[in-house]
């Protein structure tokens, strides 16, 4: 090969490809137009992944308001928002679990004042299964915790077929599905056990799964997908995302009750905050033993955390934007149309601006 | 070595010019960057891992942190040598075919082919693993419980297909093309003198293979396999994707419970992770870090022992 | 040895000269029968076409080697047999090759449209958008992660060959070369982020933190292809240069990496394919985006591989609008990365040494 005709053909096609990259536009559906519209700049949080489906229609409805703004939102974890938002990473974070007292001491050297903690999305959990022929399962708290629990491993245990008149209930193991990474979901839906059936299970609520029984799948939609796959299979997942499987419906006091969007909010309405937190901490104390059975109480309630001051007021107007959208109607709506979330009743939701209104530079 | 280096001709008698200096510095910087790189991962992990050694038995949630590390250990270990034992006989029959078997215009083909098994991102393995493979080995699985359940390994009870054994398959599938494009240039170097002369003996193609290529090629393959292991060792995506894992030290490979990977367990708890725990997913880290730096420190070991013998 | 076995038949006069063989069309002939037979337990246990198969094969190495025994001989019959074993391999490895491949083309070729490489996530929920976003990324990060890598690989290649003369620093630094391309890849990507976070505080995410993992892969990569093409250039060509009285490092720049330009390329294309696919150290530093960002150096940017895991692991509701797009994606980021390959085939082929 001639070296300088290798040159010769080598230099345009850099050139080229530079050109390209340098000329490179935006994608079809970024109207730069738009960026006049309200608010600008680029708006960073994190945290709890089961926010994400709601998140993403949070960020759309935002965006599309506010041309200027690119809100992102890492679906890195509870853990990882709480502490993404301690060290100040986040402008704000999302997560499944209220910050402990510890936390929200942190918070406060964090942000010089006391944090904001509001409700942003409620969702109910469903108990999931794949049997096949039964469409309707019945099951008592007590049992689910022995089936977590791996003490029930029959699925025509005589405990489950008490509840289940009349369902044909195979002869085949009992496949308990739970999350292999960490996971608000898992530390709700232990809670909601620990609350109720603490003898049943006694392993306290807690993000990583603390028993090595079951089968161990990543994410909600792992979870969704191995229960799926596997015939004979239990699992916990969003309800809103496992659509296709059968829920189990949850003993609460006398009666039986599905996971639906109204059942969870009702649950909300008979519970009481946490005590002892500061007057712009929303943290809610799930009244899980509830004998109301209208309320469904295996609820994920999920909540967002930011500073009542922002050193910038770019980011300040960034964060009371987006959570006041989030927290208002149009948002919570539209986490119900696209997530399946329990909207916040309208007391909650106007507490909830109240604070949000608070929002300022410093 | 196949080919000579620079003589000392070249450095001692030529003038040394400004030119000269700089860009022989330049390249030795560039090749001391690369130490520092790899001393500042080892380091960064170091420190970042040491807070767990010392770190009290509460908060670990175990007695100590070789009881922590050691349940990964053993499943990254054990799925690997599954891997391996998948994709080495596989390979050597991949590579004969295409260094032996194959007509000379399809072996190409067939190595590119091989190749392509390379390309595929380890993303797109998970995807493979969980929504494909897994479901159709869930009767395999069923089968080997059912007919060889009294064995150790297979004893079920088989409720998935998102088994060690499937990750195993997984990783088998991603280290075939790297075992096999190293094992097919070591048979392919076989001298043909020996080949030749095999033949010439009488002997057919299978024995001038066992007679002249493997003795060739022997510590070829075995370094191939080690470096084949290092990549089964250090995947974290497919098998995060893949594997039920639950953390327990089991030789089943068919149930629903199945020992953790390093790797995969540091994406899966990084993000719920705080504090100490943090320090502990970092130390496994460490400990996945030297486990492979042994396997290739190994492999190339015993491909620069062979290349002296042969 | 078996070669010394008495022959058969005391016959003399009779004593053929070539050992009695099976006929060339014996194994197409087996297979007919091993097929056949496969086909007539298929039909009488049902089995699927999966089982067929394998009967076949097993059939096969059951009955031609028996065969070759009785006209052959144990020798030849161990041949044939170790025949089909070594082609079955060929078999077995192409099982997930186009299992994987069909699969992904069935799921994510349905997806692809304009619209699915023109736009964005943002503003985007349930059906549409696309993945331009995760496009552009993963061209930023993998160049970025390049121009890194290629300077600093090929230079240190180049001392390793030209300057290092095989004596105990070069040889150390070969060692941890290769020791370098075992670091797991999520290793690299907290590395990355712990490094990032000294410079910019905590929580920092950026398109060139994922460029530096990356580059941390890439390198020991290129070293070890660079350096391979470096020893091939004839030594002659070196002499030639200095006895003109070239200075070494423009003989180096001039005669040696020209002289070796495509195997170069080849390799650094081979590592940027190997890399373009990464995930998990970008899922730690360069994080997720809906929106398109240019800039490496600030705020978030979407790649091929993360879009794809948090479009698997995080579909939305419904469920299926968010895995159509993993699959569409992974059947964008395969060809990507299969094109790049094909490219450093061509460019190795037409620089190939061997055309001198």
């Amino acid at each position: 090969m001639n070296r300088t005709s290798l040159r010769r053909t080598l230099v345009p096609a850099v050139a080229a490809v530079a050109a390209i990259s340098l000329t490179a536009c935006g994608a079809a559906n970024e109207d730069s137009n738009d960026s006049d519209k309200g608010l600008s700049g680029t708006l960073n949080g994190g945290g709890a992944s089961s926010q994400e489906a709601a998140q993403t229609a949070w960020r759309a409805g935002f965006q599309k308001d506010n041309g200027g703004a690119t809100v992102n939102y890492d679906p890195v974890g509870s853990t990882g928002g709480r502490e993404g938002f301690l060290d100040g990473g986040f402008a704000f974070a999302g997560t499944d679990s209220y910050l402990s007292d510890e936390e929200v001491a942190k918070a406060k050297e964090t942000c010089g004042t006391d944090a904001i903690e509001v409700p942003a999305y409620v969702s109910p959990i469903a108990v999931i299964y794949n049997l096949e022929g039964v469409d309707s399962l019945k099951l008592s708290p007590q049992v689910i915790g022995d089936i977590f629990n791996a003490k029930i491993t029959k699925w025509n245990d005589p405990k489950i077929a008490e509840l289940n008149d009349g369902v044909d209930l195979p002869d085949a193991d009992i496949n308990a599905v739970h999350r292999s990474d960490g996971s608000g979901t898992t530390k709700n839906f232990t809670n909601y056990l620990t609350n109720v059936a603490p003898e049943n299970w006694p392993h306290g609520a807690i993000e990583d799964w603390p028993i090595k029984n079951g089968e161990g799948a990543n994410g909600t939609s792992g979870v969704v997908a191995a229960v799926k796959d596997n015939p004979n299979s239990i699992g916990y997942a969003d309800a809103s995302q496992a659509t296709e499987l059968g829920h189990v419906e949850v003993q609460v006091g006398e009666g039986f009750v599905a996971p639906s969007a109204e059942a969870a909010a009702k649950i909300l309405e008979v519970s009481t905050r946490v005590e002892g937190r500061p007057a712009t901490d929303m943290a809610i104390d799930l009244d899980y033993k509830t004998s109301d059975s209208s309320a469904y109480p295996v609820v994920l309630t999920s909540y967002l955390v930011a500073c009542q001051q922002y050193p910038d007021a770019k980011t300040a107007d960034l964060v009371k934007g987006y959570l006041t959208y989030v927290v208002g109607t149009a948002g919570q709506q539209a986490a119900a149309d696209n997530a399946g979330s329990a909207p916040l009743s309208a007391a909650l939701a106007d507490e909830a601006l109240k604070h949000i209104a608070d929002i300022s530079a410093k | 070595m196949a080919t000579a280096h620079t003589t000392e001709a070249g450095s001692s008698r030529a003038v040394r010019r400004p030119g000269d200096v700089i860009f022989s510095g330049l390249s030795t910087g560039a090749a001391f960057l690369i130490l520092a790189a790899l001393a500042g991962v080892a380091i960064f992990l170091t420190i970042e891992g040491w807070p767990a050694v010392t770190a009290s038995s509460g908060e670990l949630g175990a007695d100590n942190i070789v009881l922590h590390v050691w349940p990964l250990l053993f499943g990254t270990l054990l799925a690997a040598a599954i891997a391996m034992l998948i994709a080495t006989p596989l390979a050597i029959g991949l590579a004969l075919v295409i260094s032996h078997y194959a007509p000379r215009r399809l072996a190409g083909p067939i190595g590119a082919l091989i190749d392509l098994l390379a390309a595929v991102p380890s993303v797109v393995y998970g995807l493979w693993g969980i929504q494909y493979l897994a479901p159709k080995m869930l009767p395999v699985y069923q089968w080997l419980q059912d007919n060889l359940g009294f064995l150790p390994f297979f004893e079920g009870p088989a409720t998935t297909g998102r088994t060690l054994l499937t990750a195993s398959v997984v990783l088998a599938v991603m280290a075939l093309p790297i075992i096999t494009s190293i094992s097919r240039e070591v048979f392919a170097q076989t001298p043909v003198l020996h080949q030749e002369a095999a033949l010439a003996l009488g002997a057919t193609r299978w024995e001038m293979i066992r007679l002249t290529v493997f003795p060739y090629g022997r510590s070829g393959v075995i370094s191939a396999a080690m470096l084949g292991l290092g990549r089964a060792l250090g995947e974290t995506m497919a098998i995060a994707m893949v594997l039920s894992a639950t953390g327990v030290i089991s030789f089943n490979l068919i149930s629903n419970q199945n020992p953790s990977t390093i790797a995969a367990n540091i994406a899966l708890k990084f993000p719920e992770s705080t504090g100490v725990h943090v320090n502990v997913l970092i130390f496994s880290g460490l400990t996945l870090f030297v486990v492979t730096f042994l396997v290739n420190f190994a492999g190339r070991w015993i491909a620069s022992r062979g290349q002296v013998k042969g | 040895m078996t070669v010394l076995e008495t022959p058969p038949t005391a016959q003399r006069d009779a004593l053929p000269l070539v050992a009695p063989q099976l006929p060339r069309w014996a194994p197409a002939l087996a297979l007919v029968i091993a097929a056949a037979g496969a086909g007539i337990l298929a039909l009488l246990l049902s089995w699927g076409l999966t089982g067929t198969l394998l009967a076949t094969v097993l059939l096969l190495a059951l009955v031609l080697p028996l065969w070759s025994r009785f006209v052959e001989g144990g020798r030849r019959a161990k041949d044939r047999l170790a025949t089909i074993l070594v082609w079955s391999t060929f078999g077995v490895a192409m099982i997930p090759l186009t299992t994987l491949l069909w699969q992904v083309i069935d799921n994510g070729a349905g997806v692809l449209s304009g619209q699915f490489f023109s736009y964005s996530m943002r503003n985007v929920v349930g059906e549409g958008g696309g993945i331009y976003h995760a496009i552009v990324g993963t061209l930023i990060i993998t160049l970025w992660a390049t121009a890194i890598s290629v300077p600093v690989g090929v230079l240190a290649a180049v001392y390793l060959v030209e300057y290092g003369e095989n004596r105990l620093p070069a040889r150390i630094v070969t060692f941890l070369v290769d020791v370098m391309t075992g670091i797991p890849s999520i290793v690299a990507g907290l590395f990355a982020y712990a490094l990032f976070v000294i410079f910019f505080g905590p929580g920092v995410r950026m398109g060139f933190g994922g460029s530096v993992a990356l580059a941390v892969l890439m390198i020991p990569i290129v070293v070890r292809s660079t350096e391979e093409m470096l020893k091939l250039v004839p030594n002659e060509l070196r002499e030639a240069s200095y006895a003109l009285g070239v200075p070494k490092w423009r003989t180096i720049t001039k005669v040696v990496i020209p002289t070796s330009l495509g195997g170069i390329i080849t390799g650094v294309t081979l590592a940027i394919a190997r890399v373009a696919g990464e995930t998990a150290p970008l899922l730690i530093i360069a994080g997720k985006t809906d929106s398109v960002n240019f800039n490496a150096f600030a705020e978030r940017m979407q790649s091929l591989p993360v879009f794809i895991y948090y479009s698997f692991t995080q579909p939305g509701v419904p469920p299926q609008y968010g895995q159509e797009r993993a699959w569409g994606a992974a059947l964008v980021l395969i060809a990507l990365v299969m094109v790049l390959n094909l490219i450093a085939r061509i460019i190795g082929r037409i620089f190939a040494p061997s055309k001198r």
